[in-house]
């Protein structure tokens, strides 16, 4: 089964091909480029590119996946209006997965945060044990994201991102340090951390990835993992491969947007007489 | 097939998402879903909100033209899509929906220019266009003059708003006199129980020493505010506001300038068609004011239907019939959204 996999979440425009088999996936081309503004440009070249590639054509495909974010939401829109409008120009599924849980689950085994660029000195993010979601996805300013790992649980973390003895004392800190008055949450505005930027997510997890992490490293504390920054294709086809080899129907891309749109309704009239 | 060609249409470059197929210069489907409701308590169209929208409603309604069209994607010749201008959001979600038809199917595509596509869908209603024409194009989003000498290699601004477009004041208006959004639909009604000679609001951009520097442009944000000022002078006053003598003598100080600046387009360069489009098109005081003062002028007007005046993808579909047509090469799958394109290319260049 030849699926094609899109992601455009991060500054990366990917789209790979994969066969899967009703026992494992292989990889047959990948193609990528970095630049944030030239996913509209990029992922449609690159998906022919891939498929020349192969040697194959767009109808040889049985499924198409999209990663659905959360990312930055005019280039996320690109692919998933470009995979929904493949899928239906082929008569063929579409599914969607968490872009941020391709990355989780590239990065393997282990506590792994992966926090990818929101702009607006914010991250996406989310957690991960042995490659499974554990909390996440959400939106916040780096700082703040490890009061939301201890905060956002009523204190109880997942099975998984439970404190080993010998972080404790570290990861207690930490959590009195980010969880104020104000709730787990606060940061300071200007995105430093509200306690020791070194002892913010060590202890919760080994290590981070993705870009995000990658950009505010020294406020995670955590080693990053520099060569997983954006979501691998074929991490993407293996979140869906059970959906790809059972024929499950096809999913409307529903991207995950995390945020409200900014508008403000408008204020009573001015006055122009003075 | 090159006369006739099947050619499917594609527009989001405001709050309509179109999905339009034409054979030739005929009309097949005309599927349109729009966003204005969820816009109207914002006062005007938010970007991010007509994006959202975008996405949500492109795949059922392509599904709806090609039922209606009773074609599938794999009859067509070609698709196109409005490359700009509009906002960049928004078009970039017809643009990359629009590559991934072309790419599935394995079609040309031809990213187009918005408003030449305006001009064009008059062909679908009244054929073909007799060239040069004068064309003028009026909506929430654009109010330009163009000369048209060939629709398929090139158009010519003459000239544009220099501040709010034509349908803002509308709605500027509309929201002042607590009306209503959008405010097109809704001062035409207002104003046929009003006296249009009752209030003399200002004409942007006609005294004698504007008409050197912008004798084709236009200009309405003054008059909104003159609008604005009368109000309150009335409210201050204790005075009840007439509304639909507010709501006709604004819209006919508007459809003055436009009308006295078509014609004076259409006569200076020696054209003897006006074709009007945008959704501005529609009003009742504008379509008379210009035929009667065409008239004078041995001028044709020529405006399509209010639903082919609006944004919608049979223009879009219209446009890319007549560059299959004439042989023009497609776009490359590299296609950019271009917000603020402009007219010397009727299609990005292959
Ligand atoms: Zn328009």
């Amino acid at each position: 089964m030849l699926v094609l996999a899109l992601d455009t979440a991060t500054p990366a425009s990917t789209a790979a091909l994969v066969e899967v088999t009703p026992d494992g996936l292989s990889g047959i081309a990948e193609r990528r480029t970095v630049d944030p503004r030239a996913h509209g440009e990029r992922l449609a070249p690159e998906i022919a590119a891939v498929l020349a590639d192969a040697g194959l054509r767009p109808r040889d495909l049985t499924a198409i996946v999209a990663g659905l974010g959360p990312g930055p939401f005019t280039g996320l829109r690109v692919g998933l209006a470009t995979a929904a409008s493949m899928g239906q120009a082929l008569g063929i599924p579409t599914y969607g997965v968490c872009s941020l849980d391709g990355l989780g689950r590239a990065a393997g085994p282990g506590r792994v945060l992966i926090a990818t660029d929101a702009r607006r000195r914010e991250v996406y993010f989310a957690t991960y044990v042995d490659g499974v979601r554990v909390t996440g996805p959400e939106v916040a300013r780096p700082a703040d994201v490890a009061g939301l790992l201890y905060g956002a649980v009523g204190g109880a973390l997942p099975a998984g991102l439970l404190i080993r003895p010998e972080d404790r004392s570290t990861a207690t800190a930490a959590g009195k340090a980010a969880g104020t008055a104000d709730g787990p949450a606060a940061g300071k505005a200007d995105g430093t951390a509200a306690g020791q930027p070194e002892t913010a997510v060590a202890g919760l997890v080994d290590r981070a990835a993705g870009e995000g992490a990658l950009k505010y490293g020294d406020v995670f504390g955590v080693p990053v993992e520099e060569h997983l920054l954006y979501p691998p294709g074929a991490a993407l086809v293996a979140l869906a491969a059970d959906r790809i080899r059972g024929v499950a129907p096809s999913e409307i891309l529903t991207p995950l947007y995390l945020r409200r749109p900014d508008a403000v309704e408008p204020s009573a009239r001015k006055p122009v007489l003075t | 097939m090159r006369d006739e060609p099947l050619v499917l249409g594609i527009e989001t470059s405001c709050d309509e998402t179109g999905v339009g197929i034409v054979r030739g210069h005929t009309l097949l489907a005309d599927a349109l879903a729009s966003s204005v409701d969820q816009h109207a308590r914002f006062g005007g169209v938010v970007p991010e909100v007509a994006s959202r929208a975008h996405l949500e409603a492109l795949v059922p309604t392509m599904q709806r033209a090609l039922d209606e069209a009773g074609v599938t994607l794999a009859d067509v010749d070609a698709i196109a899509v409005t490359s700009g201008p509009g906002l960049a959001g928004a078009l970039l979600v017809g643009v990359a929906a629009a590559k991934g038809y072309a790419l599935a199917a394995e079609k040309p595509i031809y990213g187009v220019n918005h408003l030449a596509a305006h001009v064009a869908v008059d062909t679908l209603e009244h054929g073909p266009l007799p060239e040069p024409a004068v064309a003028m194009l009026v909506s929430g989003g654009h109010s330009s003059l163009l000369l048209v000498d060939d629709l398929t290699a090139g158009v010519t601004p003459l000239g544009a708003t220099i501040d709010d477009a034509a349908g803002e004041a509308f709605d500027k208006v509309a929201r002042l006199l607590g009306l209503g959004f959008p405010g097109g639909p809704i001062i035409d009604r207002s104003a046929r129980d009003g006296d249009r000679a009752s209030i003399a609001f200002p004409r942007g951009l006609t005294a004698q020493k504007d008409l050197v520097a912008h004798r084709f442009d236009f200009s309405f944000s003054g008059l909104k505010t003159a609008v604005a000022r009368w109000v309150e002078s009335r409210e201050r006053a204790g005075e009840p506001v007439p509304v639909a003598d507010v709501s006709a003598s604004f819209q006919e100080a508007v459809c003055d300038v436009l009308t006295a600046k078509a014609i004076d387009a259409c006569r200076s360069n020696g054209v003897r068609t006006l074709v009007i489009g945008g959704g501005v098109a529609a009003n009742s005081r504008l379509r008379v004011l210009a035929e009667e003062r065409a008239a004078r002028h041995g001028i044709a007007v020529r405006v399509p239907r209010p639903g082919l005046c609006t944004d919608n993808g049979a223009m879009v579909a219209a446009l890319g019939s007549h560059l299959v047509a004439a042989g023009v090469a497609p776009s490359r799958l590299d296609l950019p959204a271009d917000s603020a394109m402009g007219l010397t290319e009727v299609s990005v260049p292959g």
